[in-house]
């Protein structure tokens, strides 16, 4: 231990600069199209229409049971030769393993996100909904204008707990090679044998980061704890 | 304006409503009382559609409202509603309130819902609290902005369930007043109320309603002079003796 070099960082500085703005990148994507996705399968899960309802538990209890690591893999194996087979192309088309993070992160996401939301519009009172329906609005204006807002707000404090894992979460991607922030790092621990400075500084930039964030979060609960 | 022909409904086995039948004309204001669990709620409900039924039919103006090729949001557009707790929408301010269906049911501009808006806060004496949120007023300037809120469509008519029940005693005239102005200016109305005084006051008909059933269907003065049914007698002597 005696020989701890920690000049190995500033000089990687920049290429940990931009594997960070990768997992910045891929958390921001995949949480606002994990929300938006998450939504629509919420609501697809208190439809009245029950083929709709029972499809959307089934993806949602589906990806809730199975490991992250699992469907990064599945997906970013399977889906090419899923493609093909569907598009009968003669050889699997390239997804790369960059485009196929956003996607799989999407697709997982949604179903945190779903019951997120789920309970966000649960918490809001039935006769909300009857008072836009009896304003003349439609299932859908009634859903954006109304009650999705109000859900969105109640749950914005768990939501920004959720966007905390993910943002942990993204690590993972580096076990397909992709240059995220843990990426680069692990790259740069190899080539030159510095792991140990390495991770502990990959474990001290989650540490604040995750921190700001979550006091953060805290923070926003509270005012919106006073505004209603 | 409003017809309404041997409904039922039922959840599971339980009837809610048992072959009512009853009807408003342009002009009218018909008031609804009898017990808790009656289902005066279920039947103010099932005329624009918030409720359905399993059997008979509503015609308001001319549109079944629960055919099937019915557009309810369009016929929902031209019955304002009043709620027991206001419903106000909190996240939006109380002026966004007033033009959020106006702009988006309606088609009108920004502008026009706005001036609208201001001319009907202004009618229920609200003019002052348009910037603000609906968490930000009392009670009873709650529900008259409620009001304004459904006057803002321009009704054909006009549904209130138990509009006062949820106010401090002291905000009640506030409301019925608002009330009983629309009444005199000649809006068709539905009043689902305990509030005898505003019955007296501008109701023409009045109906009991007992178990699901319209027990008594009367003209304002029948009903307080002499009911006919025992079931109404004893309600209406309960609650004009506190
Ligand atoms: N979703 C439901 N499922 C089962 N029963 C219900 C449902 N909604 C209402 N009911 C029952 O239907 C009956 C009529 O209800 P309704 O709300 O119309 O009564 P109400 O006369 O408006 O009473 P209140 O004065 O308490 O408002 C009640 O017995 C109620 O318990
Ligand atoms: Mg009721």
């Amino acid at each position: 231990m005696g020989d701890l070099d920690f000049d190995v960082i500033g000089r990687a500085l920049p290429y940990l600069a931009h594997g960070m703005q990768y997992t910045v990148q891929l958390t921001v994507v995949a949480f606002a199209g994990g929300v938006v996705f998450g939504t629509l399968l919420a609501l697809a899960r208190l439809s009245s229409f029950k083929p709709l309802a029972l499809a959307a538990a089934g993806y949602v209890n589906l990806m809730r049971s199975i490991p992250l690591l699992l469907v990064i893999f599945w997906f970013y194996f399977l889906a090419p030769v899923l493609l093909q087979s569907l598009t009968g192309a003669e050889r699997p088309p390239q997804i790369g393993a960059e485009r196929s993070a956003y996607i799989t992160f999407i697709l997982f996401e949604a179903a945190y996100f779903c019951e997120i939301m789920r309970a966000g519009i649960q918490s809001i009172a039935k006769g909300q909904a009857a008072a836009g329906f009896a304003l003349g609005l439609d299932y859908w204006q009634v859903m954006r204008r109304i009650v999705l807002p109000q859900a969105f707000r109640n749950m914005l404090p768990v939501l920004l707990t959720q966007a905390i894992v993910l943002f942990q979460d993204v690590s993972l991607v580096s076990l397909l090679n992709v240059t995220d922030f843990v990426g680069a790092a692990v790259k740069i621990a190899q080539r030159d044998s510095r792991v140990i400075e390495m991770y502990l500084f990959v474990a001290v930039v989650y540490f604040l980061l995750c921190f700001a964030l979550s006091s953060g979060a805290r923070r926003l609960q509270l005012r919106l704890a006073i505004v209603r | 304006m409003i017809e309404i022909r041997n409904i039922s409904k039922w959840y599971g086995s339980f009837r809610v409503l048992t072959d009512c039948s009853t009807s408003v004309a342009k002009g009218e204001v018909v008031v609804v009382c009898g017990p808790s669990g009656s289902g005066k709620s279920t039947l103010i409900k099932c005329v624009n559609g918030l409720e359905t039924f399993q059997q008979g039919e509503v015609v308001v103006s001319g549109v079944s409202v629960g055919a099937k090729g019915t557009d309810l949001p369009k016929l929902r557009a031209r019955i304002g509603m009043v709620f027991q707790n206001f419903e106000l929408f909190p996240h939006l301010s109380v002026m966004e309130n007033l033009t959020l269906a106006q702009v988006r049911v309606l088609g009108r501009t920004v502008e026009e819902a706005t001036a609208k808006g201001a001319a009907l806060l202004e009618r229920v004496g609200l003019a002052a609290q348009a910037p603000k949120f609906p968490g930000q007023l009392s009670g009873g300037q709650q529900q008259r902005v409620a009001i304004a809120r459904a006057l803002a469509m321009d009704p054909i008519a006009m549904l209130f369930d138990e509009p006062t029940s949820a106010l401090d005693p002291e905000m009640i005239n506030e409301v019925l007043d608002v009330m009983v102005d629309l009444a005199k200016d000649g809006m068709t109305m539905m009043v689902v109320t305990h509030e005898m005084g505003f019955a007296r006051k501008v109701a023409h008909r009045v109906l009991f309603m007992d178990k699901g059933e319209i027990v008594e269907d009367a003209p304002k003065e029948d009903f307080f002079g002499r009911p006919r049914s025992e079931r109404a007698q004893q309600f209406l002597s309960k609650i004009l003796h506190h």
